[in-house]
This record gives structure tokens, sequence and C-alpha cells, in this order.
């Protein structure tokens, strides 16, 4: 599997979403119903799937599918 | 190696409530942290009388206060137990003094052990629940925390503090079944209190309707039902345990 499917997979799971919802365009929270909570799961699974840590001030960044995937990319 | 199923950590539990706590839940199959900063020796043999129950149980030494030792310490439990189950934030301190002699170190290092420790415990210990899907916190609070106490201003601003983080986690949390709960002691025969002057505590007795002081034990109970299935539907509450002392 690739990152960008890694990730697609991952956000599935925790949100409870169809994985056809899952564009890189989607909003987390407009999109995808995900609450603040939800987005601190996820970027706990994301530091788990990739091995690195990722600082709160980034985090807080990433809205979308997209961002996740290229901020990912940027640090693997 | 015993199996386990869940694990809790009770801060402050080498002596008095906090000790109490930890044999009132002492169970096979949960394994139960004992934390303190001292004395070693009576956290070993607190850690000794919860194997004696059947629960497997580990000393973890670590000052609350000290969010990198809390981290730390929060490591070691899910490297070992891969969860936590419970959390109890028991430990604290006393420095009591009137309010025109109290020194800034009094103020600092009370609200830095009663109230950042269980901010800083709280907060590693959310991580782990939220992905759990579950979770019981139990912050120990004070009666004093609710009706102020003279000469104990540094004390009684932590207690009530508890009480307004256990509202706020409380309401955080309980979308990921975790439920946060204060319990407020009252007057409680422990080696905290019983160094206190005759006088004070005939005075202190004169305001309980029961007419006496409470044991470790019944506070202990109090713990051990809010940590329990049966108080699945109890959050953001403060459970009084004083003799009738404040009917809040």
């Amino acid at each position: 599997m690739d990152i960008e499917e890694k990730v697609n997979t991952i956000v599935a799971e925790k949100l409870g979403v169809d994985r056809a919802e899952v564009t890189p365009d989607a909003v987390f929270i407009d999109d995808l119903g995900a609450d603040s909570l939800d987005l601190v799961e996820l970027i706990m699974a994301m530091e788990e799937e990739f091995g690195f840590e990722i600082a709160d001030e980034e985090a807080k960044k990433l809205r979308t599918v997209g961002d996740v995937i290229n901020f990912i990319k940027a640090r693997a | 190696m015993q199996s386990i199923s869940q694990a809790a950590l009770i801060t402050g539990a080498a002596r008095g409530i906090g000790r109490t706590i930890a044999l009132a839940l002492a169970r096979p199959g949960l394994r139960i942290y004992i934390n303190d900063v001292i004395p070693e020796d009576a956290a070993r043999e607190t850690v000794r009388e919860v194997e004696a129950k059947g629960a497997p149980a580990a000393y973890l030494p670590f000052n609350v206060a000290d969010p990198q030792e809390v981290e730390q310490a929060f490591g070691v439990i899910i490297k070992e137990s891969g969860r936590l189950d419970v959390l109890v934030n028991n430990a604290g301190i006393t420095r009591d003094q009137l309010l025109v002699r109290m020194k800034e170190e009094d103020w600092d290092q009370v609200l830095a052990v009663n109230l950042k420790g269980a901010f800083n415990c709280l907060k590693a210990a959310a991580k782990p629940m939220i992905k759990q899907r579950s979770g019981r916190i139990v912050n120990i609070s004070s009666v004093v925390g609710l009706m102020g106490n003279a000469g104990q201003i540094n004390y009684v601003a932590s207690k009530a503090g508890l009480v307004g983080l256990t509202k706020s986690a409380a309401r955080e949390l309980a979308s990921r079944n975790i439920t946060v709960n204060a319990v407020a002691p009252g007057f409680i025969e422990t080696a905290m209190t019983e160094n206190l002057p005759e006088k004070t505590r005939e005075a202190m007795l004169a305001q309980i309707p029961l007419n006496r002081f409470g044991k470790p034990e019944e506070v202990a109970q109090a713990v051990a039902f809010l940590v329990s299935d049966r108080a699945a539907y109890i959050t953001g509450q403060v459970m009084h345990v004083n003799g009738g002392m404040l009917m809040a």
C-alpha cells in the first residue's frame, strides 16, 4: 500500500465513513463529519502507522485528507 | 506472568486514602500501578498488600507535578499493559499557613502537586482512553474545596480547582465513553489529619452530623463504585463522603 492508500484507509476506518467519500479535497470537519476529538485520534493513528510524531502546531494545519497525505509524503 | 485484562493507576498511593483505594480496587485481572514519590517502603508495602488480594501490582515512582516524568511513567504503563482503564488522581500535599503568612512557594508547591499533577496525569491518560473508547477517571477533591477553610487557601484552591477540572474533562471526554468524577472526602482519619490540634478536631466533629470522622475505606468504596460498571451513567459529578458535614 502506498502512503495515499494507507491514509485513506485510516481516515475511512477512524471516521466511520465510506471509502468513496475520502477524497483529497474532503475537509475532515465539514465533509466527513469529524469532531475535534476525531482529529486528535486521526493524528494519533497516523503517528502510529508512519512511526513519527506530528507536533500539535503542525496537526492544526491539516484540514483535508490531501493535507495529511502531502504532509506525510514530505516527512516520510 | 498473570494475564491481565485491565490496568489502573493510583497516584499518591503509598499511604492513607490512596493506599486504601488501591486495596479496594484490587482484584485478579486488574494490574494496579502504585505511584508515590515517598516513602518508598510504604509504597512497596502497598504493592505487596494489593498483590496479596490477587491483583498484579507495580510501584511506579514519579513526581506528578513534572510533565516529563508523567509522560515517561505512562509510557511504561502502555508498554507493559497496552492500555489504561482507571486513573485515580489522589496525590496531594498540604502546606498550611494563614493567608498573610503564606509564602509563594507554599502556594506554588501545593498547586503544582494537587492541581497541575492531576492535569498532567489526566492529559496523559486521555490518549489511550480515547483510543480504547473507555475509561474511568476519579479526582480526589475535598470538602474544603467546596466550603473553604481558614489557613488552607492553597490546598482549598487546588481542591476547588479539581472540581472544575473534573467537570470540563467530563464534558470533553464523554463522547468517548470516558467518565470523569470527583470524590470529596470530609474529615478522614489519616496521617494527614492526625496531627491536628485536639481543639481543631473537636470543632470539626461538632460540624459533622454523623458525629465521627470518616475511615479511608469509606472514601475508597465511593471510588470503587465510580470506576465500576454500575456507575456507567455518572459523569462530571462530585460525590461527597463527609458524614453530612456539607450537603451540596
